[in-house]
């Protein structure tokens, strides 16, 4: 049916509309109730649906969110346990250094101070036999000079200025003996104070080393506690660490780029230029399995230097067995670099022959040799030695950089599920009030019939009235 | 875990492919050696030279001569089918420019051109290498001038092939009748187009890029 058609039941067009409007409005009127009604429960379980949907989302974002600090928290405790048995052995190793030092250090010690005692000893001032004859004299001067007392006097004052001036010589020569012993013990005092020296150092390095443990075991304290303090500090720390990682792998795969096109057209010489796998050149897949290898190959021999930590397997292994292992990776690593070095120089070759068939093919002379050619060809062949060496350490960014991954993408998981929870919470709310809105929309063409309404004092339906 | 292992490995080697199944090229130049179009050679061997520096490592070349009697291996005076190390396949670029440089340098003009007989010769010679891509290039004034006793009204099978005309010089005639000219190109064209093959004209030997 038409528009036209609707317009047709009367003659007049005009009148046929308004016929229509009124009918219209009239069902709308008597449809009101059930048309309120189902707006309404059509908004409200739109608007429960999403509310419900929005608190699971928050739900789910707070499991993450535990899920994520109980990563982040483990991961800073073997981190931070890390730390401190590294000070421990630090420590350990001082102390054991310290210690095997210890009989040396107390024999010299010992020594250096017998020989003060000795000197000092030596150096203490003998005072002169007081005098035996002072009776004598006294008794010798009661005598009369008459009975030959003078002269007994005379002598013996002539003794004495004599045994004075022994004296005095015994003396002095005791007196430059003690200050020769004194001077004797100077190169001792100082061997003493050096040897201190040498001891306070050490304790003051045990010290040092003591306050770090003690900062580092308060860190530690406060992880084990779940503080929120060491919570923030370790996701600020892991961000930063993911970020530094990222960077460090992307110089890492430049050089592993680098690598590959040194390798790349040599090998074709090897397997052939032609063949396919899937869409990629036989050559080229080789040369990336080479550089996987490689860095493979490295990732091992930092598990077993116990650098890295990836694979507890390999950190477990028995002393010898690792040692053993380190050897093997090594090897391998140094047969690649120098596979490596060989296809660089190979590549050379090959560009210079094929520039040499396309001069030819063009019809030009072939290029002269420069003389100088031999140092792109050593520096690649450099370069192909020591790039596999250079992806070695790939291993300890690549470790940082999945152990802050973890962290990084729940931080980021939380970060959408926030996002989700609000835009449905809003939704929610948005189509509870486009109920409202319609509700008011439906009413506005019956403002006629909804005034006489009013105007006979019949209420209007409330929005209680029609909510079941 | 082994069967998943089993099947990986199944499908690697089911992806991987073996040299002469789709990727590589087949080109076959005929030269013309008449009368009419024996200064042209020199053109030629420019356009020979250009189209081996283009071809990679398992492709297949040949250069052969249009003569009296043109369905013929002895007028193929050279050909090659590219070793997949780029070193040995540079080395046969060298020693293939050689023999076209001698052939050149020592070619007495022939005294007919038997155009169709050295198409069938391409045609048998590219379907045998079985390139992924097949081309015959035609370096002449398509002027077929056949002796007596040589039967040429058959249809070649040009299906998956792209015939390209090069350097298709005008005769002293055309000048006079330019229709001739037209017809003899629309008379090819036509033959190469029923047997499903593909024509092109390039009388500008720059656009030879597009070409291969």
């Amino acid at each position: 049916m038409s528009f036209n058609a609707f317009l047709s039941i009367t003659p007049w067009p005009l009148f046929s509309a308004l016929i229509w409007i009124v009918l219209l409005i009239a069902v709308m009127y008597f449809a009101r109730r059930t048309a309120h009604q189902a707006i309404r429960t059509a908004s409200g379980a739109l608007a429960r649906g999403l509310k419900i949907a929005s608190h699971s989302i928050t739900h789910a974002e707070g499991r993450l969110a535990e899920r994520n600090r109980e990563v982040l928290l483990a991961a800073g405790r073997e981190a931070k346990e890390r730390v401190i048995e590294r000070e421990f052995t630090r420590v350990g190793d001082t102390v054991r250094k310290d210690l095997a030092n210890y009989p040396h250090l107390h024999r010299g010690l010992s020594e250096a101070i017998g020989r003060i005692e000795k000197d000092h000893q030596d150096a203490v001032e003998v005072p002169p036999d007081p005098p035996g004859w002072v009776r004598a004299v006294e008794a010798v001067s009661r005598l009369d000079a008459k009975d030959g007392g003078g002269d007994v006097l005379a002598d013996m004052h002539k003794s004495i200025v004599k045994a004075h001036k022994e004296a005095m010589e015994a003396y002095r020569e005791a007196g430059a003996e003690r200050h020769e012993l004194l001077r004797a013990m100077m190169p001792r005092w100082r061997d003493v104070q050096q040897l201190l020296t040498e001891v306070d150092k050490k304790a003051e390095s045990l010290l040092t080393r003591s306050a770090g443990i003690d900062r580092h075991m308060q860190e530690y304290e406060q992880i084990v506690k779940r503080e929120d303090k060491a919570v923030s500090v370790l996701s600020s720390s892991s961000l930063v660490q993911f970020f530094v990682s990222a960077m460090v792998l992307l110089v890492a795969l430049g050089g592993a780029a680098i690598n590959f096109s040194l390798i790349a057209r040599p090998m074709a010489e090897m397997v052939g230029g032609t063949s396919f796998i899937g869409i990629f050149k036989t050559a080229d897949i080789a040369a990336l399995v080479i550089i996987m290898v490689e860095i493979s190959m490295g990732l091992f021999l930092m598990e077993s230097l116990r650098i890295t930590r990836l694979f507890p397997v390999i950190g477990a292994l028995p002393d010898k067995l690792r040692v053993r292992m380190i050897w093997i990776t090594f090897t391998i690593l140094l047969l690649l670099a120098s596979i490596e070095a060989g296809l660089a120089y190979m590549r050379e070759v090959l560009l210079q022959d094929e520039l040499a068939t396309s001069a030819l093919l063009r019809g030009s002379e072939a290029a002269v040799d420069s003389g100088f050619l031999w140092i792109t060809t050593a520096a690649q062949m450099g370069m192909g030695f020591i790039l596999p060496f250079a992806l070695v350490f790939v291993a300890i960014p690549l470790e940082t950089f999945i152990h802050s991954l973890r962290t990084v993408l729940g931080l980021a998981g939380i970060g959408l599920l926030r996002a989700l929870a609000l835009l449905l919470r809003v939704l929610g709310n948005g189509f509870r009030h486009l109920g409202t809105l319609t509700e008011r929309l439906y009413d506005l063409p019956l403002f006629v019939p909804l005034w006489l309404e009013s105007r006979n004092g019949k209420p209007e339906i409330s929005v209680q009235e029609v909510t079941p | 875990m082994k069967r998943t292992a089993l099947l990986g490995c199944v499908l690697l080697v089911a992806c991987s492919q073996s040299v002469p199944v789709a990727r590589n090229k087949g080109v076959y130049l005929l030269l013309d050696t008449s009368g009419t179009y024996r200064a042209e050679l020199r053109k030629a061997e420019d356009v020979i030279l250009y189209t081996l520096s283009r071809l990679e490592p398992a492709d297949s070349f040949a250069v052969a001569r249009i003569d009296t009697g043109s369905f013929s291996e002895k007028d193929i005076i050279a050909k090659t089918t590219f070793d997949e190390r780029p070193s040995v396949a540079n080395a046969q670029k060298r020693v293939f420019a050689q023999k076209v440089h001698d052939f050149i340098s020592r070619e007495n003009s022939a005294q007919y051109t038997d155009i169709t007989g050295g198409l069938l010769q391409a045609v048998e010679f590219l379907n045998e290498k079985g390139t992924g891509r097949k081309t015959i290039l035609i370096f002449s004034d398509m002027e077929q001038d056949l002796d007596k006793g040589y039967m040429r009204d058959i249809v070649v099978p040009f299906e998956g092939f792209d015939v390209v005309a090069l350097n298709v010089v005008k005769l002293r005639q055309d000048n006079y009748d330019p229709r001739q000219y037209l017809a003899r190109l629309d008379q090819w064209k036509g033959r190469v187009e029923k047997a499903g093959g593909h024509w092109r004209v390039v009388n500008d030997l720059d656009r030879l890029d597009h070409m291969l």
